[in-house]
């Protein structure tokens, strides 16, 4: 199995809702607490598992806004798994999760270092790294009702742009999607294989461009009734001919 | 990237420190000091341990977590991290052995035997911090062999200037290390300055790459969160450009001209106060270059907040 996200860049209206459910949900779960620094100061900070950046693509009147939700993406090559040197960051076999064991993390900051895409941040009061667990607290909680076995942020998405599963099913939504929509990695020349994959935004057609007339030339009442006079003499002459 | 200084400490004075005890290795094998005795040797050998131990110390500072460090010997195979750990622990056994052997016995087959598993550990060390640098495809300007190049080359500057010092205190012949000293002088003058062009170059991720949209410009709009976070605390730290050349031009002053000046004899003989001069010039301006290592080194993921390339 290989269980992972995909993210539909075309729905994604950058709501921001997947981080604080992944928030709500981890900072009670296997991992947690996701801490707050000065949550009610003037700078307040915090360990995040999931952040969503707004870009703009292209140049008026192709532009487009594009909001990009990332997390770990829970890569086929980790680096930050081969870099531990303590062993607490594995990648489990069965569904190829990647996950930080909090009782053996040293807090060196190696693994982040080597993360190109910023899944890990270090909690500065435990003094250990926290990342995405793909809420694996949640996907196997046979508690739950089977609907709900599903990433936090999955579930919570308002415009249905996140979808979890599994990768090695060749039929699963997941690589439907991707097969039919072009689905990509992030950041691939890096060579971390990542697994959780983005769908580009659909194209559209583009904006009308409503090129204004030159109605006036800055020309005054009398200047444009003499142009008119000019036009209309100019007629009579071609009608003459 | 953040310079931590427990960190370009650690790197500095451990790798000073293993410079030295290369040095006192080859000295025990190539007679590189005609008439050392063996209890000034273990003395400077003791002198190059305090250094390593000092850096090995300094770098436990900058562990979020250090009562988990003792766990860092375990994943031999794949981190350079845990590499560096296990070879700087074995380190210490067989550099007292050997110091143990040549205070006891003197210059024997046993002691040289040692001294050779000293120097090549020594050397080891070097590559495998540099490695831990070197190995991080996120941070193009440390995934380059000129990394280990110049963590070896700078650790044996230091450790031959260091040497050269404790020679001259006990007026000792140090024209032939002061020579091998020169060699590696100009060797990481060389690969310092062509690290420093190299740099330069554009290559790697652009904001297209990370984003995948290849095809058109890409710019930040809003970068999601209101103040710091780790990642900008840890990889958004920038220098002025100005300010960086002037510290490129420091580097190569403190670290590279004034040594060479000083160590050749320009200005006059080369005795206790001209290597105290030059050791503290080497020093410093080998702190100013791993503080610079870590400044210039921009990670990949500074693209998702908004640099257009690494």
């Amino acid at each position: 199995m290989k269980l992972g996200l995909v993210i539909d860049l075309d729905t994604c209206v950058g709501c921001h809702a997947c981080a604080v459910a992944c928030k709500q949900w981890n900072t009670s779960g296997t991992t947690g607490p996701l801490t707050d620094y000065e949550p009610y100061g003037e700078e307040p900070s915090g360990v995040w598992f999931n952040r969503i950046r707004h870009y703009e693509v292209d140049e008026y009147p192709n532009n487009k806004t594009v909001n990009v939700p990332m997390s770990c993406m829970h890569c086929d090559d980790a680096a930050c798994v081969t870099v531990c040197p303590t062993g607490a960051s594995y990648k489990r076999e069965e569904d190829g999760i990647v996950l930080v064991d909090q009782s053996k993390c040293m807090g060196c900051n190696l693994c982040a270092w080597a993360c190109p895409y910023g899944a890990r941040e270090l909690d500065e009061d435990a003094g250990v790294m926290k990342k995405c667990t793909l809420c694996v607290d949640r996907i196997y909680d046979e508690k739950l009702p089977e609907e709900e076995r599903q990433p936090a942020c999955v579930m919570t998405c308002p415009t249905h742009a996140r979808f979890f599963g599994d990768f090695d099913d060749p039929n699963s939504e997941l690589s439907t999607l991707v097969r039919e929509r072009s689905g990509y990695a992030m950041m691939p020349e890096v060579g971390y294989q990542p697994v959780n994959k983005y769908l580009p935004p659909r194209q559209r057609p583009k904006a009308p461009v409503v090129e204004k007339k030159a109605a006036s030339d800055g020309a005054s009442l009398i200047g444009k009734w003499m142009q008119r006079q000019k036009e209309a003499f100019n007629d009579l002459g071609k009608r003459a001919r | 990237m953040h310079p931590a200084l427990s960190v370009i400490f650690f790197t500095v004075t451990a790798g000073a420190g293993y410079g030295v005890l290369f040095l006192l290795g080859i000295t025990r094998m190539a007679n590189l000091v005609p008439d050392i005795s063996p209890d000034q040797l273990t003395a400077m050998g003791i002198a190059g341990l305090i250094l390593v131990t000092a850096g090995l110390v300094s770098s436990t500072f900058h562990l979020a977590n250090p009562k988990n460090a003792w766990r860092s010997f375990t994943r031999f195979k794949t981190s350079w991290l845990s590499r560096e750990a296990v070879f700087a622990v074995l380190f210490y056994p067989l550099s007292l052995i050997w110091l143990a052997c040549e205070w006891l016995t003197g210059n024997t087959g046993v002691t040289q035997f040692f001294a050779l598993l000293t120097a090549i550990l020594s050397l080891v060390v070097l590559v495998c911090t540099a490695m831990i640098y070197a190995s991080l495809k996120t941070i193009k300007q440390w995934h380059t062999a000129l990394t280990p190049v110049n963590f070896v080359l700078l650790g044996l500057l230091l450790g031959s200037l260091i040497m050269g010092l404790m020679l001259a205190q006990q007026g000792l012949s140090t024209s032939r290390l002061l020579g091998l000293a020169l060699v590696v002088l100009i060797m990481a003058a060389l690969s310092k300055i062509i690290y420093f062009y190299w740099i330069g170059q554009p290559a790697g991720p652009t904001i297209n790459t990370a984003l995948g949209f290849t095809r058109a410009t890409v710019r930040l709009l809003d970068v999601g969160h209101s103040s710091d976070t780790f990642h900008t605390k840890e990889f958004g730290f920038q220098v002025d450009k100005v300010k960086l050349i002037w510290l490129r031009c420091i580097t190569v002053l403190l670290a590279f001209v004034l040594p060479l000046l000083l160590v050749t004899g320009s200005f006059g003989d080369v005795g206790f106060t001209t290597m105290v001069l030059a050791v503290v010039c080497a020093y410093a301006g080998v702190f100013v270059e791993r503080w610079l290592f870590f400044a210039e080194a921009r990670h990949v993921v500074n693209l998702y907040h908004g640099f257009q390339r690494t």
